[in-house]
């Protein structure tokens, strides 16, 4: 290339701003990112106590133990209600639906009404969480109510994720599972799905993430509280980490800001320890895949 | 079997039959034939599982409407061009009005909310789509691969962060730096040109329009950044390298090349990003101010979204003993459904005519 490649002077500065404007652009998405880590990081370091992770919330001082707990109880609830759901409906697009008369997919209606879904504000399925379950059904602020509106939130995405990995299993496996005579139910749980795994649990992983770091559906379905998790469903409020952070943040003291700071930098710790799980198994399935082709 | 294909071989000695393992035949029949008919229950499951989604939405809709129907009745078209919040006296005598009870003298005006959400909304895209499109620009560029890497896992963290942290970040950090530093500068240096007015003004403290439009466009930039991303990768070398054997620049060729070829495509995510920014609750009720009935004179200014009305409404909503403020949040909450509705259709339509991409998973750009 030689030195006056764009011939005009004037292209040689359009383009040297172009690159200068991607570049900038660039920056502009990676700086935020490591701006906002930090600065949770470092409102939470100068305070911090050990005691905020054995110590239950005594109005807005105290620990977090009873948001973390629960937190993780309503982790391992999505798992449970929205990955059933959303692996099965991911398998039943992917594998099972068929074709139509003209040779296409069906199941567009339903793929399409769950991205919609996806596309509904957290607040709003959270005001029908509040106004149906917890007031029409007479739930009460309940763990079963926070779970429902949190599983209908991210069960698009567990969907979506599970028909995209299945869908990326080459046709010869299930040809060779038929073959073998497999039935077609247990050739799909043997061999289709535990090729998609890898991908499925990623897309859990990531529901999970999303859902621990949701306030909007929470607020009014599992309200607040601060003793730890009981085992009831009904009539049971439940703590969880992102309500100190949106409570108590703007509190006249002290004691509640570091409260809402130290929640924040949990809830950080729990959602980049997902995405990275996540992460990791994407790398090591596309190396397997990739050692595997070649 | 074993026994006779051994004697018959001569090398190994005789294996002694294992006696048969004794089984409930009753509860043997009904485990084989369950999973003799496995298939039914992935099929009965998946029918069920994939049809849960569609009835969540209709659901969601029709809760939100039954609720919201006698408020409707009463506000009338006053709710959406009218411009106050009053809850009314919940201390004075309950009124009717075609037969809904609701306190002595409510009224209940949206516009500013309503404004509030398409302008902060509007901001957002101003501001995402070129660093999006910039971004992955730079992608396409002979870049180092680990410069490709951060940004895929800054864009993966983007899209993952919880919003409020985000907010509190906004609220806290990003807020008080452009309210001191960067909004004074702005506000006395524009020119006095008739459409630059907006940007004039007392700059608040950090609360408002353009802080909210910043964060929100922290948070769609994920969505439209990772499709813009694939899109450029689905773009057949053969017309760039076309275009460079020409003589274009990087710039040229991406102009007249790169973007018109996955145009609709961006066009797509936008809108999908346009989805977001309306919805997005918790990030904005904390840098917006959370006004009811204000809107902001200029950038700068505290205003409100629907959403962030929604999340810190109710709780007050809860007063009112007729629940006539309940209901009119359940109608403001019908009025966003129904415009994420029509945003989110028109996107998918939009993205299906150019291939079939889906919502960013926060995986991979």
């Amino acid at each position: 290339m030689s030195a006056a490649f764009p011939s005009s002077r004037r292209r040689r500065i359009a383009n040297g701003a172009f690159r200068a404007a991607t570049l900038l652009a660039l920056l502009a998405v990676v700086g935020p990112v490591v701006w906002v880590i930090a600065g949770v990081v470092d409102r939470a370091v100068p305070h911090w106590r050990w005691s905020v992770l054995t110590t239950n919330t005594v109005g807005v001082s105290g620990g977090l133990e009873n948001a973390i707990l629960g937190t993780l109880v309503l982790l391992l609830g999505v798992l449970v209600i929205a990955g059933a759901v959303g692996v099965l409906g991911g398998v039943y697009l992917a594998e099972l639906a068929g074709f139509n008369r003209r040779g296409k997919q069906r199941g567009g209606f339903l793929r399409a009404a769950t991205e919609v879904l996806a596309g509904v504000p957290s607040i709003a399925l959270g005001l029908v969480g509040y106004l149906a379950l917890v007031v029409q059904f007479h739930w009460g602020f309940s763990l079963l109510a926070a779970l429902v509106v949190l599983s209908v939130m991210v069960i698009p995405y567990i969907t979506r994720g599970t028909e995209t990995a299945l869908r990326q299993v080459p046709t010869n496996y299930r040809e060779g599972a038929e073959a073998l005579g497999m039935s077609s139910g247990y050739g799909l749980r043997k061999v289709v799905l535990r090729s998609a795994m890898p991908g499925i649990v990623t897309s859990l992983l990531i529901a999970l993430a999303i859902s621990g770091g949701e306030t909007a559906p929470l607020l009014y379905t599992a309200n607040w509280f601060t003793g730890a998790p009981r085992a009831a469903l009904f009539h049971q409020p439940i703590g969880y980490l992102t309500y100190p952070v949106w409570t108590f943040w703007d509190y006249p003291s002290n004691q509640a800001h570091y409260l809402a700071f130290d929640a924040a930098l949990i809830l950080l710790v729990i959602v980049l320890l997902l995405l990275v799980a996540a992460r990791i198994i994407v790398n090591r399935s596309q190396r397997y895949a990739e050692a595997r082709r070649n | 079997m074993a026994a006779v294909s051994g004697a018959a071989t001569g090398g190994t000695p005789p294996v002694a039959a294992r006696p048969p393992t004794k089984r409930d035949p009753l509860l043997q029949r009904i485990r084989s034939s369950v999973w003799a008919n496995e298939h039914h229950l992935w099929g009965w499951g998946g029918r069920i599982s994939a049809a849960a989604p569609f009835v969540a939405l209709v659901l969601t809709v029709l809760v939100l409407a039954f609720k919201a129907w006698p408020a409707v009745k009463v506000n009338g078209a006053h709710f959406l061009i009218g411009t106050d919040w009053k809850p009314g006296s919940t201390y004075g005598a309950v009124t009717y009005t075609n037969g809904v009870p609701h306190p002595l003298g409510v009224s209940y005006g949206a516009w500013p909310v309503i404004v509030g959400t398409l302008e902060s909304s509007g901001i957002a895209l101003l501001i995402a789509l070129p660093i999006s499109v910039g971004a992955a620009f730079a992608l396409t560029e002979r870049l180092p691969r680990w410069i490709a890497e951060i940004l895929r896992y800054a864009v993966e963290i983007l899209a993952g962060v919880p919003s409020v942290l985000i907010g509190l970040w906004g609220a806290l950090t990003l807020g008080p730096l452009l309210a001191n530093d960067v909004y004074p500068f702005i506000a006395n240096h524009v020119p006095d040109v008739a459409g630059f007015s907006y940007l004039k003004g007392p700059v608040g403290h950090g609360e408002g329009l353009l802080t909210s439009g910043i964060v929100l466009a922290l948070m769609i930039i994920p969505i439209i950044a990772s499709t813009t991303r694939t899109l450029f990768a689905q773009v057949p070398p053969l017309p760039k390298e076309g275009g460079e054997a020409l003589g274009m620049t990087d710039w040229e060729v991406g102009r007249r090349i790169t973007i018109p070829w996955v145009r609709s495509g961006i066009i797509g995510a936008t809108v999908l990003g346009l989805g977001r920014a309306l919805g997005e609750t918790i990030a904005v009720a904390m840098v917006s101010g959370s006004l009811l009935a204000t809107i902001s004179p200029n950038v700068y200014g505290t205003m409100g979204t629907i959403a962030a009305t929604l999340v810190t409404q109710l709780d007050s909503a809860f007063v009112d003993g007729t629940g006539f403020e309940v209901r009119t949040l359940a109608e403001l909450a019908v009025v966003l459904v129904l415009v994420l509705l029509v945003v989110n259709i028109l996107a998918r339509f939009i993205i299906r005519r150019t291939g079939n991409l889906s919502v960013p998973l926060g995986v991979g750009v």
